[in-house]
């Protein structure tokens, strides 16, 4: 039912679609941005040229920024944690929730509000620093994974999600005598899969994004990850600069187009970090916006 | 002789049941205890608050000093200033965070208003990028725009002769509450609108023909109709950030937080962090971090009793 269009409705339109169409570049547009300067002509790129299309196209600042110092080892820091963060999370999550849904766990009222109970508190950033100290994890590069065990909020997704499955499936499968462990594996993971892939997805864009455990827990450079390392050098020109004299490549080139600038590494390195989320983004967007329906729906 | 028999295979199965049951703890064991040392362990870090902790220190060997450390800022007036300051800081973005937490239901429904399908999909679409991207990038991408020797703004306002100096958008201590805040809804917004489309779909469209009969244009049916279909919604949250007053995380404000700035960026949780981890004052911070904790769980609670009380539903 299509109804006339007022004056004050046609106006309401016009102002409507424009302000969502701004809202979105200005969302968008600095992604695009720090790409066309990342792969434009470095000498323009210095001088802030390079402002609505890319001209000198070049891809050398991302050959060169393998070669930067420290560069491909935060970048292995940051793709394993991802990795490894990722799949503990997942048996975090989904074997204590799967253990946890059966009524005869021993002593399962108590232990699941202990978990649950986890949520509500936080000991605080210096208790948990000096806890993390005796346990050796400062400057342990477990201390990026570790913490993934402890997922509660996950871990009610993935009880409420089991106790939903008729038991039928899983009775068929205990007269065979499959015991907990082959029913977990063979039977509950493959039929959780739509929230597994859900609590994948955030934990692995969390561990990719993760920024703060670097700063609290490590000061050693081999441990820091690529937010961190990207950090420093917006933080200090110094670095910066540091980076481009150790670099013989850098100085070796003079071609002024394709010479790393701070400018260019800055570009560059903060695209390179982007590059995953936005890639990943398009494939995983249903996940994404399941996670956030997921999350509404109380515990 | 049937009778005991039935009884006794009850019993076996009983007891398959609570092996099982034993077997099921003994396989989520190593969780428990990771819940164990990773949540609950720390929560004995609280008693450095008590004592004159130094660190590299056995807990023992310092001194006893009670509530000292939780007093202390009544008494030294630098402290006391800091405390002051800081909560100052924490409660004016939580307070700006809250004041405009309507702004998501806002862009849900106008966004609801646009009939192409296509459009609307791109726009939602595309508004939640920044809300997957770090702090860090968000910062380079700032860095990358307001920047004083290369910011494209600056560039932009340069070029067409609009100043003849660069501008210090970064670089000052002005306007930093509005600028973290503006950071904040560019990487938010249109991720926490997510929730409000989706509880405009679950809004009985009979109420709208209903509406349209009774001679209702677009406007009222809005005002009407969407609006209080949404505010349970609305509550819900806000009932939420009023348990989360205290705690406005600290990476966005450690990241931005500069010698000029932090006068107005420093929020409690990165207090904390430069007096224990920074400044080694780790007896105060805990004292600090230990009361923060504490009035965040009254706060929620007293959140969740007030939501039981208006609309008969607890938030958690």
């Amino acid at each position: 039912m299509r109804r006339k269009l007022t004056v004050g409705s046609a106006i309401f339109n016009i102002i409507n679609y424009t302000f969502f169409g701004l809202f979105t570049i200005i969302c968008i547009f600095p992604f695009y941005y720090i790409l066309i300067n990342s792969i434009s002509d470095n000498s323009l790129v210095s001088m802030g040229r390079i402002m609505l299309y890319p001209r000198g196209i070049h891809i050398e600042n991302y050959l060169s920024a393998f070669k930067i110092k420290n560069l491909p080892q935060a970048a292995w820091i940051s793709l394993t944690r991802t990795v490894l963060g990722t799949l503990i999370s997942i048996i975090s999550a989904s074997f204590p929730g799967y253990t946890l849904s059966k009524l005869e766990f021993w002593g399962r009222k108590f232990w699941y509000r202990f978990i649950v109970a986890t949520m509500y508190f936080s000991a605080g950033i210096i208790p948990v620093y000096v806890t993390y100290k005796n346990l050796g994890l400062i400057n342990n590069y477990l201390v990026y994974i570790l913490p993934a065990l402890v997922s509660p909020f996950n871990l009610i997704l993935c009880k409420t999600y089991i106790e939903s499955i008729p038991p039928s499936l899983e009775e068929s499968a205990e007269i065979d005598g499959a015991g907990y462990l082959r029913r977990y594996t063979q039977i509950i993971f493959p039929l959780i899969k739509p929230i597994i892939a859900t609590i994948a997805v955030f934990a692995a864009v969390g561990q990719w994004n993760s920024f703060m455990d670097t700063v609290l827990y490590t000061s050693r450079t081999r441990l820091f990850t690529l937010q961190y390392t990207l950090y420093l050098y917006l933080r200090e020109a110094s670095a910066l600069a540091e980076v481009l004299k150790t670099n013989p490549e850098a100085a070796a080139n003079i071609d002024p187009a394709t010479l790393l600038t701070p400018t260019s590494v800055r570009f560059t390195i903060t695209m390179l970090t982007i590059l995953p989320i936005l890639f990943v983004y398009p494939f995983f967007q249903k996940y994404f916006l399941k996670g956030i329906m997921i999350g509404a729906v109380k515990g | 002789m049937v009778f005991p028999k039935n009884i006794n295979k009850k019993k076996k199965h009983s007891t398959a049941k609570e092996i099982g049951g034993k077997k099921l703890f003994l396989m989520t064991l190593p969780f428990l205890i990771a819940t164990f040392i990773f949540s609950y362990v720390p929560l004995f870090g609280w008693s450095f608050a008590f004592f004159d902790y130094k660190a590299g220190h056995k807990l023992l060997d310092t001194n006893f000093v009670g509530l000292k450390y939780f007093l202390v800022p009544f008494s030294n007036p630098i402290l006391r200033d800091d405390i002051v300051r800081v909560l100052r800081n924490t409660l004016v973005m939580s307070f700006l965070g809250m004041a405009t937490s309507i702004l998501p239901m806002i862009f849900a429904i106008f966004l609801g208003e646009i009939s192409s399908k296509r459009y609307r999909k791109a726009v939602q679409t595309l508004t939640t990028i920044p809300h997957f991207i770090s702090w860090v990038l968000v910062y380079s991408v700032v860095w990358s725009l307001f920047s004083i020797n290369d910011g494209l703004v600056n560039n932009v306002l340069l070029k067409f002769g609009l100043i003849e100096t660069p501008i210090a958008f970064l670089g000052t201590s002005k306007n930093v509450w509005i600028t973290q805040w503006a950071y904040g809804q560019w990487k938010n917004l249109g991720w926490n609108a997510i929730l409000y489309i989706s509880a405009l779909t679950s809004i009985d469209t009979e109420l709208y023909e209903a509406a349209e009969i009774d001679g209702a244009g677009r406007f009222s049916k809005m005002l009407y109709i969407t609006v209080p279909g949404l505010l349970p919604t609305f509550f819900v949250l806000l009932m939420l950030s009023i348990g989360n007053l205290l705690n406005n995380g600290m990476e966005q404000y450690y990241i931005f937080q500069t010698a000029m700035n932090k006068e107005y960026i420093e929020v409690l949780d990165l207090y904390v962090y430069n007096q224990g981890i920074q400044g080694n004052n780790i007896s105060y911070a805990t004292a600090v971090g230990m009361t923060k904790s504490i009035i965040s769980l009254i706060l929620l609670f007293t959140a969740n009793w007030f939501s039981k009380l208006v609309r008969g539903d607890s938030i958690f």
